[in-house]
């Protein structure tokens, strides 16, 4: 495929508001996970919190849209010059010609819940909930479009965890195709009691903070996360980080298991190397999607290892943000594009000891080498697969 | 863009299957007021079929029905799903257990919970590993499903199947969502004209003055601004018609999709 150009991005995490907390944090191996401190939920966990994002409003003309999901949205859009940079892609392409694609899995789910407590007698919820700009899936990426003032082609993709990485398929053949000359892709995904609970449910919630790849890793560490990237034609960018390749699948296995021997992510991984014309050895990092679960991390250990041998330096980045949902694509991904900048590979936060049958080459310490061309994975519920190569074209 | 029709299915309040509303549409047999859509999910294994919910059942009943028709085999086409609430007693559910002391929330409700859990039951169940995708955008959950399915299918020169569908929510949240009686439709979109039932013409114009196409027939037109899925009615009339006809959607607030029907001599 002809390379798009991720011409500005922007991240909100644990580890703060703006890349640049992230770099830091990055260099410093310095966690955003802390003990469980969400609203009332009662588990024995870490999560990943945004801080402050109980003090934040959404701008007065949108304030309808004003919940935690659509206030993690605004931070990532203010943060990191993100807003201008659109608005100048506006002037340029007219705002009917930008396109918003947004992943999110619980969207604002929250207020549903808050609101379902407060029923009345009769069991009406209260009359300030207003489902259609807080919860609804679309709620998030039509709040982005009117925040940004756009009026392309619009849509939310919501496929669990790989609903941010799937954003920069879509938004390729939007782009490919003539529908769009740039597309505003992101994920936004917030704290929520379904999520904290349903992961409970399923017993792969950590009581540590998660440990990625490791041999005593237990489980993931819930995050939140925002971030976005404008995306334009590569031939009007120079000297910007370029998505190579895209490859999707599905296991066709299990809607919360991943298949064993991660055929699906294989799959995935092969089509985006495929598509970009590059080699396995030619990719010089992987960021894994490395959930930290007994059974995921086993998976894509397999599918990487049948790909890319032992050599390729590997590690998920969990560690810091925590699993941000629908938002780990695009948190990943932003991550990858500050890494090739920097020349910088990350390690496997909180990993110790590499679990012995593990045969990719799990990184433990941060590297400082140069870094061409790199892989960001995600993998979701129902089996849903994105492996997405980010690089520079002309290196 | 031009694609391909292969196949198409649809079920809604009134006909249980496509060969009864393009009956409709080309020959003025009666519709059935009584009928209501009951999925039957025949594609799933048999304790998936006895546990799915109706959204889950409706999804791959449209799937099922557009594939069959194409002749094509499920293992070999992308797939885009698209709702605009997903599955609405899933979400009630659980918002109704994290509501109560105790908080239990079942493991499989939870992963049952994700918008995608229509399109993994189907590729789970047809064995498909191509891609697979869901999404939404409101009342134009339609529109936009028919914008990503065949950029996908030209993009990447791979048929794809296309599904969208809803269903009511229960109270409370009924309330503040109302309508969706349950729809689907699906369609298999291609690349390659053989054998196709007719040619798609896709545009889309900037122009808040081209109306969106309504029904002639008063119910019908009740009926397309019930829920997103029924916003496919237009399309579906135009692909029971023997003319050529153009259809507009609404797409995105100003955007109109223009679909421009032209039937294949069958």
């Amino acid at each position: 495929m002809r390379p798009i150009a991720i011409s500005h991005y922007s991240v909100v995490n644990a580890l703060g508001r703006g890349t640049m907390s992230t770099l830091e944090a990055l260099r410093s191996s310095h966690s955003g996970l802390s003990p469980c401190d969400f609203m009332d939920a009662e588990i024995d966990t870490y999560i990943g919190r945004v801080d402050g994002l109980e003090e934040e409003q959404v701008v007065a003309r949108l304030k309808e849209f004003d919940c935690r999901n659509n206030r993690l949205a605004m931070l990532g859009l203010a943060a990191d010059g993100f807003e201008s940079a659109v608005a100048s892609a506006r002037a340029r392409y007219g705002a009917h010609r930008i396109g918003v694609i947004i992943g999110t899995s619980t969207s604002g789910i929250l207020e549903t819940e808050l609101a379902y407590r407060q029923r009345d007698a009769s069991g009406r919820l209260p009359p300030h909930f207003n489902y259609r700009t807080t919860h609804e899936n679309y709620s998030v990426t039509d709040f982005v479009r009117r925040y940004l003032r756009l009026q392309g082609c619009a849509f939310t993709i919501s496929t669990a965890c790989s609903s941010s990485a799937k954003v920069f398929a879509s938004a390729s053949r939007m782009i490919e195709s003539g529908l769009c000359d740039a597309v505003v892709v992101g994920g936004v995904d917030s704290l929520c009691m379904t999520t904290l609970y349903g992961f409970s449910s399923l017993e792969i919630v950590a009581t540590t903070p998660c440990r990625p790849a490791d041999a005593e890793r237990s489980g993931i560490s819930i995050g939140e996360a925002a971030g976005f990237a404008l995306l334009e034609r590569a031939e009007t960018c120079d000297n910007a980080p370029c998505l190579l390749g895209y490859g999707e699948s599905s296991d066709a296995y299990h809607m919360s298991s991943p298949h064993p021997e991660g055929a699906g992510a294989r799959l995935a991984m092969l089509r985006a190397l495929q598509r970009s014309g590059v080699d396995p050895a030619q990719i010089d990092y992987i960021n894994l999607h490395g959930t930290a679960t007994r059974a995921n991390d086993r998976a894509e250990d397999i599918a990487v290892s049948s790909l890319f041998g032992s050599e390729t330096p590997c590690s998920s980045t969990k560690g810091w943000t925590g699993h941000t949902l629908g938002a780990a694509g695009i948190t990943e991904t932003a991550i990858v594009c500050l890494c090739l900048r920097e020349g910088l590979l990350p390690a496997s936060l909180n990993t110790v000891t590499v679990d012995p049958c593990f045969r990719m080459h799990v990184l433990l310490e941060n590297r400082n080498q140069p870094v061409r061309r790199a892989m960001s994975n995600s993998f979701g519920f129902g089996g849903n697969n994105v492996s997405l190569i980010l690089g520079y074209p002309a290196a | 863009m031009i694609v391909y029709l292969k196949g198409v299915a649809a079920t809604g309040p009134g006909f249980p299957n496509w060969d009864r509303l393009s009956g409709h549409f080309s020959s003025g047999t009666r519709l059935d007021p009584d009928f209501m859509p009951g999925p039957k999910g025949d594609i799933l294994p048999g304790v998936e079929k006895r546990r799915a919910s109706i959204t889950v059942k409706l999804a791959v009943d449209v799937a099922q029905g557009a594939l069959q028709q194409s002749g094509m085999k499920a293992e070999d086409l992308a797939i885009v799903f698209a709702s605009s609430n997903g599955d609405t007693h899933t979400i009630h559910h659980i918002c109704d257990a994290l509501a109560t002391p105790e908080r239990i929330v079942s493991p499989m409700r939870f992963h049952n919970s994700v918008h995608n859990a229509p399109v993994g039951y189907w590729s789970i169940a047809s064995g498909s590993m191509q891609p697979s995708s869901s999404l939404c955008a409101l009342s134009n959950t339609f529109a936009a499903g028919l914008v990503e399915a065949a950029t996908q299918c030209l993009a990447e020169e791979v048929p794809v199947l296309l599904a969208v569908f809803d269903t009511p929510f229960p109270d409370p949240l009924y309330q503040l969502t109302p309508g969706h009686l349950p729809f689907g439709v699906a369609m298999v979109l291609d690349a390659d004209p053989s054998g196709s039932l007719a040619a798609m013409t896709m545009a889309i114009d900037n122009d808040a003055l081209l109306l969106p196409t309504q029904m002639d027939d008063p119910a019908l037109e009740s009926l397309r601004r019930d829920s997103s899925a029924s916003r496919s009615l237009p399309l579906l009339a135009a692909l029971a018609a023997p003319a050529a006809r153009q259809v507009v959607l609404e797409y995105a607030d100003d955007l109109r999709l223009r679909v421009s029907v032209n039937r294949r001599p069958s």
